[in-house]
């Protein structure tokens, strides 16, 4: 089966442990990480979107914003591939409470933020970008099929694609069901070719499905509790953990990822 | 710069929306300028307004072994997979390239929120869902295309895009990439959307849903009637049907504009259009028929009549079909696809249903009322919530850009 190699030249992660790619760095080496603040802080967004913007949004775009400003690109020309398993859960427990209550009171604003592309429409708008962009899902599969489909795109188009696969934790009786236990975003930017920028070169070949690549603790726990935190053996991978690993594309297939990070 | 894409076979295709089931009730409604558009009886508290619903979801039944994935929107998808003989088609293709060389690409925006709307309507007095909807993957947006993997028994890469109401035109963009790639020899593609109260409800939030039958580009529409439609197609290189028509050309783009409303000057739909034509190595001269997003909002009506009265010559015909349909939203992508593919397979231009009076942004271009004519190259346009835009190009087996 084809073989597809791209290139990372930024990556961005955002969870209530961890405020960037840099912390996980720190953790991985030892260390305790300081916790970031409560709510992401999304500088890509102007002001008084930020204030607005509905949680999911925000914890795509700060992870969109690191990985992009690590890349040093211009966010505008970057293709998107935003990847959620549930999008906003928040929301989807708001709608479905109010549409069981006071179907007439709904509030128009969270509808047009309920859309699984809300998260990707408010990027391209902060960044004036006109690139193609899409939404994604694919349950607990969403990050290796969210990297898959990018990786198709760097390669079949020969162009830079920003990847984003996040998860808001869920809430009310939806939550129950999605067992998202807390919120977990990560973002890469991902490049045809080797550059200045390229952090590590990433082999990526689909196979039959196997058991997922081991994790430890605390790593293996934020994976159980939330399923676009399926990226952290690919994420402590780029941090020097390990140059192979296993992601779910499919319930039948995985994708196997061959890391050779920059000297 | 781009280059011309290899064009793909579709080497079948099918659609089910308020028209009917299958492709021939679709094209007996077309041809006979018949809507299929209803009062609203589905919301489950009263709202004034119509609707493009399908007949006998609700007497749909999954296969036993499927019972798990039992909700309206997998019933309309199972409704529609049962027609045309699309199944044996896919099976066919499963055979000829191997399970896991066929890919499952499918867009809807509504997923099956519907069962979680239920759920919530019908919660235990601790707050819990029924023990009968206890059931996660059917709560998630990838309820579709994991039921349609595991009801075909494909293994290929398997994915949802939900991008709104140009979901299931983009996932004609995902199959191109793949196949060309060398991933996949095969993609179903497609996408499924049912009536629920979230659509019902949060459009009428947004004062975008009109009391009556929508009117697209008539000068006095009011607002969208929201339909529900499922449709697939399977996608293969050319050189294993030689008559099949062709996927020959897509495009996409981002608006950067807001989140509900078009680009006042259309900039990324006519960037999606750019990007199509020139996969295609089409100039618009050679387009015959364009199927237009055309959804009967003040805003997406006047941005796409300037948008096609700046670009085509008087010989390219152009209507929305929303006013037989409805908007299908998510999966108005592959319903349109199917109308625009049965355009160049019949000769049939349909007539831009319910606009009695033309907005004078309208050029020449549009077709009023039905047309006979030969179509080689047909369009069709999907644009979405937060700026998401699509164009998808097909033409005759044997057109020659």
């Amino acid at each position: 089966m084809s073989r597809l190699t791209v290139h990372v030249e930024g990556v961005g992660l955002w969870s209530p442990q961890l405020a960037d790619f840099t912390a996980l760095r720190e953790l991985l080496a030892g260390g305790a990480p300081a916790a970031p603040a409560a709510r992401p802080a999304a500088a890509t967004l102007p002001p008084n979107e930020r204030r607005r913007a509905p949680e999911s949004v925000l914890l795509a775009v700060e992870a969109a914003g690191q990985a992009v400003a690590m890349s040093g690109r211009d966010a505008a020309s970057l293709a998107c591939v935003f990847a959620s398993s549930h999008g906003d859960q928040p929301i989807t427990d708001y709608m479905c409470a109010t549409l069981a209550q006071a179907p007439a009171e709904l509030s128009p604003t969270r509808f047009h933020n309920s859309v699984h592309n809300a998260a990707v429409g408010y990027w391209t708008i902060a960044t004036g970008c006109h690139a193609p962009s899409t939404a994604i899902a694919a349950q607990r599969a969403s990050f290796g099929a969210g990297l898959l489909e990018a990786s198709s795109l760097v390669v079949a188009e020969q162009r830079p694609v920003l990847l984003v696969c996040s998860d808001t934790a869920g809430r009310g009786p939806l939550g129950e069901l999605t067992a998202c236990t807390q919120p977990f975003g990560c973002a890469l930017v991902l490049a045809p070719a080797a550059g200045a920028a390229t952090l590590a070169r990433l082999d990526l070949q689909l196979a039959p499905a196997q058991a997922e690549t081991v994790l430890s603790e605390p790593l293996a726990g934020w994976r159980r509790g939330n399923p676009s935190a399926a990226a952290l053996p690919l994420l402590a991978g780029l941090a020097g953990e390990g140059e192979f690993c296993r992601l779910s594309a499919t319930p039948t297939l995985d994708l196997h990822v061959a890391m050779e990070t920059a000297a | 710069m781009l280059h011309t894409m290899t064009p793909l076979a579709v080497t079948a295709y099918t659609a089910s929306s308020a028209l009917g089931h299958g492709l021939a009730a679709q094209l007996d409604a077309l041809g006979q300028a018949r809507s299929g558009l209803r009062p609203n009886n589905i919301s489950s508290a009263p709202l004034a307004c119509w609707i493009g619903r399908v007949d006998g979801v609700e007497d749909t039944t999954l296969p036993t072994s499927l019972a798990h994935w039992d909700c309206r929107n997998n019933r309309l998808a199972w409704l529609g997979l049962t027609q045309d003989g699309f199944l044996d088609r896919v099976h066919a293709a499963r055979e000829r390239h191997g399970a896991t060389r066929v890919a499952v690409l499918l867009g809807t925006s509504t997923a099956s929120i519907g069962a979680t709307e239920e759920a919530y309507r019908r919660l235990t007095p601790d707050g819990r869902f029924p023990d009968d909807l206890q059931r996660p993957p059917i709560h998630a947006p990838h309820s579709l295309a994991a039921f349609v993997a595991e009801a075909l028994a494909l293994e290929g890469p398997c994915l949802t895009v939900s991008t709104a109401c140009s979901s299931s035109a983009k996932v004609f963009a995902n199959a191109e990439r793949m196949i060309r790639l060398g991933l996949v020899d095969a993609a179903l593609v497609g996408g499924v959307d049912t009536l629920c109260d979230s659509v019902l409800f949060g459009f009428n939030s947004l004062e975008l849903v009109s009391s009556g039958p929508c009117r697209p580009f008539d000068a006095a529409r009011n607002g969208i009637s929201i339909g529900e439609a499922a449709g697939f197609a399977l996608l293969e290189r050319a050189d294993i049907a030689a008559d099949a028509p062709r996927l020959i050309g897509y495009g996409e783009a981002s608006d950067a504009h807001h989140m509900s409303t078009p680009h006042p000057q259309g900039l990324g739909a006519e960037m999606a259009l750019d990007d199509a034509l020139a996969r295609a190595g089409l100039n618009v001269a050679q387009v015959g028929y364009i199927n237009l997003h055309g959804t009967a909002s003040q805003k997406n009506d006047e941005v796409e009549a300037a948008l096609v009265a700046r670009r085509f010559p008087a010989t390219t015909r152009a209507s929305s079909t929303k006013g037989f349909t409805g908007h299908t939203l998510g999966a108005a992508g592959i319903l349109e696809a199917a109308i625009a593919l049965q355009a160049i397979e019949h000769g049939l231009v349909p007539g831009n249903l319910g606009a009695d009076t033309p907005d004078p942004a309208c050029g020449p271009q549009f077709a009023w009322r039905n047309e006979q004519a030969r179509i080689d190259v047909a369009l069709s346009n999907s644009f979405g919530f937060g700026g998401n835009n699509a164009c998808l190009a097909f033409a005759r087996a044997g057109f020659d850009a």
